[in-house]
C-alpha cells in the first residue's frame, strides 16, 4: 500500500522547463534516440573514424630524415613507395600467407573440439571444456609467446619429443610463427564455432540419420552448411589478429618480418611515422576486402 | 623515482623497450636562467633536474636497492632527480625535442642531430672539475665537439664484439669474415645472429673497408651509392645464413644459452651474462663499431645549474664507475677503475686501452654530407639506411 502511494505521490521533480523537455521528448521518439546514442556515437566516431582518417592523412605526410621534423604537406610518395617497392609486396604476401595458414590450422583443430563440446560431451564436461578453452586467455600473450620460444628452441621440449619419432624442431622461423599464433588465437576460433554448433538442433541430425544418411553425409550436408557462418566468424578473428601481429614474429620468427614489424621499425627506429601509417593501410585494405567478401555469407551476424 | 629494469639499450627493435615514466616532483624551483651561450659561472642550484638517459644510466635503487648513485647526488647537491629512459636514439631525439629534460645522455648517432637542431647547449667544461680526469682520447671528438665547441662530456664507451660458442665454433674466429664470408658462414647456417638496427650496416662497411680496398671506404658511416650497395649486398648474403637478429639483449643471451645462436655480434655485458655454454667475445682483427656516450645539456634546460652539477657528479670517478659497471662498458677515466666493485672491471672492458679504443668506429649519424670530408659525392643518410635495413631483412 505504502509503495503505491509513494509511486503515485512522486511529483515531476524538475521545474517547468524540465517538465516541458520531458513531455516534448516523450512525444518525439527520434530526438530521444538521437540523444541516447549521441555519447556512444561520439566515442565511436572519435576512436574509429577519426583515428582511421588521421592514419590516412598522416600517410600523406613526409618526414625530414635528419631533424626528424614532420612535413605536413601532402604527397603521395609513401603510398607510391609501398605499392612499387617489392619489399612491401613480399612482406604483405608473407603476412597473408601466415595469417591464412594460422586460420586453416585453427579451424581444423577447433572443429572437432567444438563438435565434441557441443554435441557429445555431458553438460558437466561441456562446462569444464569451456573453462579450459578460456583459461589460456588469462595468461599474458607475451608469456605464451616466450613459452613457445623455449619449447621450440634447440634442445627444447619440442626437439626432445620430435626426436622420438625421428623429427627435429622447426627452429625459429615462419613455421614457429604459425604454430605459436595458431595456439594463441585458438580460443577465438573455438568459441564462435561452438556457439554455432549449439544452434544446430539435434533433431536435424536425428532426422538426417533416420533418412539414411551416414554420419559423414550428415556432417557434410546438414551441419557444415549451417556452420559456415560460424567458421567464417572465427576465421575473422584469427586472420585479422595474425595480420597485425609483430611480437610473436620478433620472439619466434627468426630473421623474418611481417607487416607489423615494418610498422614498428618505422615508428620506433626510423622515426618515420608517415611511412608507418602508409604500411598500416595495407592490412586495413586486406581486412576490408576480407570482410566485404564474408559479409555476403551472413557470417557477421555470428560475431 | 622508478625506472623499468630492462637494460636492453639502443635496441632499435627492442621488444618491450618500454620506458616507464618517472614521478618525483621536486622541491621548490630556483631562479637563475641561462641563455644558449655557454655559462661563465654557476648560479644557485634550482633544487631539481630532469634527465633523459639510456636504461641503467640513472639508478636510484628503485630497481635494485644495491644499485644507487642518484641518492648520493641528491644529498650532496639538493637537486632532486627525475629521470626517463629510452630504447633507441630516435626515441630519445623525439623526447628531447619536447624540452622537458635538462640533461640528455646521447650516443654518437644522436649528438650530431641534437646539435644540428639546436636542442643541445654548448657546455663550459671549466665548470665541471671532474672533466679533467677524463681520458684524453675521449675528449674533443667529432661526436661531442662541433665547430670547436664542446657540447657534452664523455660517459663511457664500448664495442660491438664478435661472440662465439667455443664448443661449436672451430677454429676460433679472429676476423669478421666468420659472419660475412659465405663459405665460413655455411658451417653455422641458421645459427648466426646480428644486431637488428640500421646502424649494423656500418659493421658490413667496416668489413669491406678492410677487405675490399678498391671501394675506398674511409669511414663506415659515410658511404656513397656504390659503397652502400656493396655493404647491402654483403648483408643480403649474410641474411641467408642468419637464424635471428637481436636488439633485445636478453634475447641474445637466451639464444646463446640454448645454442640457437652460436656466433654473431654482441656487447661485452652480454658475453658476461651468458651462462651454461662456453662463449667468448673477441675484438676481430678488422676492429669494430662501438659507441661512446655523451652527457649533454638541453638548450631549453630549465635547471641549468643542477644540470651542471649532475654532469660534474656523473663524471666523478666513483659515480662513473658505478654507472658504467652496472651497464657493462668502459668508464671515462682511469680513476674510475679504482672504484669498481670488480677489481678486473677495467681489464674486462679494456678501459683506457687506447689501442683498443683506436680500433673502434663509434656510432655516428650517417648524413648526406659525407662524414669523411668528401665534397664531390652525396652520402646515404640515416633514413636510407633504415629503408635498406628493412629491405635486407626482406
Amino acid at each position: 500500500m505504502s509503495i503505491d502511494t509513494a509511486r503515485a505521490a512522486v511529483p515531476p521533480q524538475g521545474g517547468p522547463a524540465a517538465r516541458r523537455l520531458s513531455s516534448s521528448l516523450s512525444s518525439k521518439p527520434r530526438t530521444r534516440l538521437a540523444l541516447l546514442l549521441a555519447a556512444p556515437l561520439t566515442w565511436l566516431v572519435l576512436v574509429y573514424v577519426v583515428a582511421l582518417a588521421a592514419l590516412l592523412v598522416s600517410a600523406l605526410w613526409t618526414v625530414d630524415s635528419f631533424t626528424g621534423e614532420l612535413d605536413r604537406g601532402l604527397s603521395l610518395d609513401n603510398l607510391k613507395e609501398i605499392t612499387t617497392e617489392s619489399l612491401y609486396r613480399t612482406v604483405a604476401l608473407r603476412t597473408i600467407g601466415v595469417a591464412l595458414l594460422v586460420t586453416v590450422v585453427d579451424i581444423l583443430i577447433a572443429l572437432p573440439i567444438a563438435f565434441y563440446m557441443a554435441k557429445v560431451a555431458s553438460r558437466r564436461m561441456q562446462r569444464i571444456l569451456v573453462i579450459a578453452v578460456l583459461t589460456p586467455l588469462w595468461a599474458s600473450y607475451l608469456v605464451k609467446a616466450f613459452a613457445w620460444r623455449s619449447v621450440l628452441s634447440d634442445g627444447g621440449i619440442f626437439q626432445w619429443a620430435a626426436s622420438r619419432i625421428g623429427l627435429d624442431t622447426p627452429g625459429y622461423g615462419l613455421t614457429a610463427v604459425v604454430i605459436t599464433q595458431a595456439y594463441i588465437w585458438l580460443p577465438y576460433v573455438i568459441l564462435p564455432i561452438y556457439a554455432g554448433l549449439e544452434r544446430v538442433p539435434n533433431s536435424l541430425l536425428d532426422a538426417s540419420s533416420d533418412l539414411g544418411a551416414s554420419s559423414w553425409q550428415s556432417l557434410r550436408t546438414v551441419v557444415l552448411p549451417m556452420l559456415t557462418p560460424a567458421i567464417i566468424a572465427g576465421s575473422i578473428f584469427s586472420f585479422s589478429l595474425t595480420l597485425g601481429d609483430y611480437i610473436t614474429v620478433n620472439i619466434v620468427g627468426g630473421a623474418n618480418q611481417m607487416l607489423g614489424n615494418l610498422v614498428y621499425t618505422n615508428v620506433g627506429a626510423a622515426n618515420n611515422l608517415p611511412l608507418a601509417a602508409a604500411i598500416a593501410l595495407i592490412p586495413i585494405v586486406i581486412m576490408i576486402g576480407y570482410l566485404t567478401a564474408v559479409r555476403r555469407t551472413g557470417a557477421l551476424e555470428n560475431l | 623515482m622508478r625506472i623499468t629494469t630492462r637494460r636492453s639499450r639502443r635496441a632499435a627493435g627492442a621488444l618491450l623497450a618500454s620506458s616507464a615514466l618517472v614521478v618525483l616532483a621536486a622541491c621548490g624551483g630556483g631562479d637563475s636562467d641561462e641563455g644558449s651561450k655557454p655559462v661563465e659561472k654557476l648560479g644557485k642550484t634550482e633544487g631539481k633536474v630532469s634527465i633523459l638517459a639510456w636504461p641503467g644510466y640513472v639508478e636510484d635503487g628503485s630497481n635494485d636497492p644495491k644499485v644507487d648513485w642518484v641518492s648520493a647526488f641528491e644529498d650532496e647537491t639538493k637537486c632532486q632527480v627525475t629521470s626517463k629512459t629510452y630504447g633507441t636514439s630516435d626515441e630519445a631525439f623525439n623526447l628531447a625535442k619536447t624540452g622537458d629534460y635538462d640533461v640528455i645522455a646521447a650516443s654518437g648517432d644522436l649528438t650530431a642531430r641534437m646539435v644540428a637542431s639546436e636542442e643541445a647547449a654548448e657546455v663550459n667544461t671549466d665548470l665541471i672539475p671532474n672533466y679533467e680526469k677524463v681520458y684524453d682520447f675521449l675528449k674533443n671528438k667529432e661526436w661531442n665537439t662541433f665547430d670547436g665547441k664542446n657540447y657534452g662530456v664523455p660517459h663511457g664507451y664500448g664495442a660491438n664484439l664478435l661472440m662465439y660458442n667455443e664448443d661449436e665454433v672451430t677454429p676460433a674466429p679472429t676476423s669478421w669474415s666468420a659472419v660475412f664470408e659465405p663459405e665460413e658462414m655455411a658451417k653455422y647456417k641458421g645459427k648466426i645472429t646480428a644486431y637488428d638496427s640500421p646502424i649494423y650496416i656500418a659493421d658490413a662497411a667496416l668489413y669491406l673497408m678492410k677487405h675490399q680496398p678498391e671501394l675506398k671506404i674511409e669511414n663506415p658511416y659515410s658511404l656513397d651509392d656504390k659503397q652502400f650497395d656493396a655493404a647491402i649486398d654483403l648483408l643480403k648474403e649474410q641474411r641467408k645464413h642468419v637464424g635471428e637478429y637481436w636488439s633485445d639483449y636478453l634475447k641474445e643471451i637466451s639464444a646463446f644459452e640454448t645454442g640457437d645462436s652460436v656466433i654473431g655480434t654482441t656487447w661485452q655485458v652480454i658475453a658476461n651474462s651468458v651462462q651454461k655454454s662456453k662463449v667468448k667475445a673477441i675484438l676481430p682483427e678488422e676492429g669494430a663499431t662501438g659507441w661512446s656516450d655523451t652527457w649533454m645539456i638541453s638548450s631549453k634546460a630549465k635547471n641549468p645549474n643542477c644540470a651542471y652539477k649532475w654532469l660534474n657528479y656523473i663524471e666523478s670517478p666513483k659515480a662513473n664507475a658505478q654507472a658504467t659497471e652496472y651497464f657493462g662498458e668502459a668508464p671515462n677515466s682511469k680513476e674510475a677503475c679504482d672504484f669498481a666493485s670488480d677489481p678486473k672491471f677495467c681489464e674486462t672492458f679494456k678501459a683506457g686501452d687506447e689501442e683498443f679504443a683506436s680500433q673502434l668506429w663509434y656510432w655516428r649519424t650517417p648524413v648526406e654530407e659525407c662524414l669523411d670530408g668528401r665534397k664531390d659525392v652525396k652520402c646515404k643518410d640515416y633514413s636510407e639506411w633504415t629503408k635498406a635495413w628493412t629491405a635486407i631483412k626482406g
